[in-house]
């Protein structure tokens, strides 16, 4: 058996020798089309791993508060209440809400930023404290907004990295200078340390942070009304307990019955990595269908390279059988080929796969979006898989052909 | 083992093109017996590849028995006639027909490999090419030899599994006089010195003139057969 084998592929590996051009271009197909596959995948995951590394670069054990109910499947009619800084007060009482560690409202508007002439436009939101903890913020420079700013009220203001180069073209330096939203100067206090991609939660690195009561005061016209309340719960296993009391408490405090629903959303961390996990998953199946594609074309290369072969070799199947070869034995010289090209260009196709990855992750980091494109055991098995499955499929029909012909017929042919 | 390698009775073969029929062979019959060499003449379009195709099992008549070496083919399956072609049966082809990218003793070695033989192919196959007196040209490929050193690799193919007969139709047809002298000559000897049975087709007399007996054949019917006297004496 293990002979047998041994002189099927010795046959198959001399007879594709033989005609190394059409070997080479029968490859091709499956080359690209296994290459096609391992690469978008192999993106499709490091877009995945992006996305969700910046969703926990947010914080952790983060709830966000929104107002209105804008949960799918809700009654779009339900009424939309406001979230107040009387609502952020209730929930930060640890006594009301004892799974609640910290509580960090914000508004958040589009403006256009000026400084020294140049203007830029942004986001600005209003932030307290407490929102460097929740976030995990940190500043390159200078300080983050304090207890004595939000009491004030001060005209102070963080840059973002982008937003400061935007604005100075440098990032250190910054201090003590100035810049005007709406007109009104305020101070820079400081530069936040850079957060990177967060390709589709926004550019985190691109914003300018002032307190939140400067920007109630200043931005919005219901002094009172914040956008997000954000809520870290005091650990991981808590945040359900803490999506619970803060229901509960705004609920009682929008005075709402047992029968209306709520006229807030609260979405936990985990839901928008499960959004967009499902979007990247459909991103990634989606490319990968594509690929799928190419390769089925390549596949189909394959059976017309293999038709070919056949009908070319007419007369030495005719001869094989003259001199014994059964359908058999025409069936596994013709097999052996076909899955030997294919497994050829399915190892190339990895090989290429990989190099495609390997320059996409390059240029991403260039680009500044931290996609790493990761070439995963399982698309390589299935690529394998899939272009062994190929070579057999595509070459079993000439195969077979060849195989019943009558010796003399075969042998007659010209 | 019987005495009788072949025995074709009443066998006719017709071919269809579309709607016409083109019987090639009309009803033949005759007997081979062991250690025979007979020869097969006519002109050309009579039906002797026809006929030597159906002995040799390439093709299967549309009526009538043949019965090699005491099994009738007529019942065999795919598998089963496969290895009659195989074991039973060394066919010499007019154009040789040997792999172009193999090398003599590749070549020669096919039906071993053929016949499931795992072990010991090589010695039996460079044994065959010696007996043709090519164990200088193991390693060349057809395109290498000349056209009757192709035709004794042909030989020493059709030999190497000791088959009950060899069937050669026209294998001189493509040989320069020399060459053809040669590989007749060697065919011959076979005959003579180990007993081989061979059915041959050829238009030349001086070749048929080897043999026992000459079977005439003329639009698919058996003429006449003669036995020849020179080769009686020959062997005698
Ligand atoms: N495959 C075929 N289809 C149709 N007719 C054929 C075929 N092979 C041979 N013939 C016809 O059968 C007759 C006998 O052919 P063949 O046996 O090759 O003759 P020979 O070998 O004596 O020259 C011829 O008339 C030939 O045209
Ligand atoms: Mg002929």
């Amino acid at each position: 058996m293990i002979v047998t084998f041994w002189l099927a592929l010795r046959d198959a590996v001399q007879s594709l020798l033989a005609n190394k051009m059409r070997s080479l271009l029968t490859v091709l197909g499956i080359v690209i089309g296994v290459g096609a596959v391992i690469a978008m995948l192999a993106i499709g995951r490091g877009a995945q791993n992006a996305i969700t590394s910046s969703i926990e670069g947010i914080g952790t054990n983060l709830l966000f508060v929104m107002p209105g109910n804008i949960k799918p499947g809700s009654n779009p009619a339900a009424v939309s209440r406001h979230l107040t800084l009387g609502d952020v007060r209730a929930l930060a009482d640890p006594l009301a809400a004892p799974a609640v560690a910290d509580v960090a409202p914000l508004v958040m508007r589009n403006e256009v930023v000026t400084a020294a002439g140049e203007s830029h436009a942004t986001s600005v939101v209003g932030v307290t404290p407490d929102y460097a903890r929740v976030r995990n913020y940190h500043v390159t420079e200078g300080r983050f907004i304090d207890e004595t700013d939000q009491a004030g009220r001060a005209s102070v203001a963080l840059l973002g990295p982008d937003a400061a180069k935007a604005l100075f073209g440098r990032t250190e330096g910054l201090v003590g200078l100035m810049v005007r939203v709406r007109g009104q100067p305020f101070r820079i206090i400081g530069v936040l340390e850079p957060k990177g991609g967060g390709a589709m939660a926004g550019n985190q690195d691109d914003r300018v942070l002032i307190p939140l009561s400067t920007a109630l005061a200043r931005l919005t016209s219901h002094h009172n009304r914040v956008d997000v309340i954000m809520v870290s719960a005091i650990s991981a296993d808590q945040v359900n307990e803490a999506r619970q009391e803060v229901t509960e408490i705004l609920r009682r405090r929008h005075r709402l019955r047992p029968d209306q629903e709520d006229d807030f959303t609260i979405f936990t961390q985990d839901e928008f990595l499960g959004t967009f996990q499902t979007i990247t998953s459909v991103l990634t199946i989606f490319l990968g269908g594509i690929a799928g594609i190419s390769l089925l074309v390549g596949g189909i290369g394959i059976m017309n390279i293999m038709l070919v072969s056949v009908t070319e070799r007419t007369r030495e199947i005719g001869l094989r059988k003259a001199l014994g070869a059964r359908k058999r034995d025409i069936l596994i010289q013709f097999l052996t080929e076909a899955t030997l090209l294919s497994l050829i260009g399915g190892a190339l196709g990895i090989g290429l796969g990989w190099g495609i990855s390997a320059l996409v992750g390059k240029i991403a980091a260039a680009a500044h979006a931290d996609i790493v494109p990761e070439v995963g055991l399982d698309a390589v098995l299935m690529a394998t898989l899939f272009s062994a499955a190929v070579g057999i499929f595509f070459g079993l029909y000439p195969a077979n052909r060849a195989a019943r012909l009558e010796p003399v017929e075969a042998l007659r042919y010209e | 083992m019987p005495d009788l390698v072949i025995q074709v009775q009443e066998v006719t073969k017709i071919y269809r093109m579309g709607s016409v029929e083109v019987p090639a062979l009309r009803g033949v019959s005759f007997e081979v017996s062991r250690g025979e060499l007979v020869a097969i003449m006519g002109p050309s379009g009579s039906g002797k590849s026809t006929l030597m195709n159906i002995l040799g099992c390439l093709d299967r008549p549309t009526s009538g028995e043949y019965i090699l070496d005491g099994q009738p083919v007529a019942t065999l399956n795919d598998d089963q006639l496969a290895l009659i072609r195989n074991r039973k049966v060394g066919f010499v082809f007019q154009n040789f027909n040997l792999l172009p990218r193999l090398t003599a003793w590749d070549n020669v070695e096919l039906p071993l490999r053929y016949a499931g033989m795992l072990r010991g192919t090589r010695e039996k196959a460079r044994a065959a090419l010696e007996a043709v007196g090519l164990g200088e040209r193991l390693h060349h490929k057809p395109n290498e030899l000349s056209g009757g050193q192709q035709q004794r690799v042909a030989i020493a193919r059709a030999l190497v599994n000791n088959p009950a007969i060899i069937l050669a139709d026209e294998p001189t047809g493509n040989l320069d006089t020399r060459s053809g002298e040669e590989v007749m000559a060697l065919l011959v000897s076979l005959n003579r010195d180990q007993g081989t049975t061979i059915v041959l087709v050829t238009h030349d007399p001086e070749i048929a003139a080897y043999a026992e007996r000459v079977i005439h054949i003329r639009d698919g019917r058996i003429e006449k057969i003669t036995t020849n006297r020179a080769a009686e004496e020959v062997a005698a």
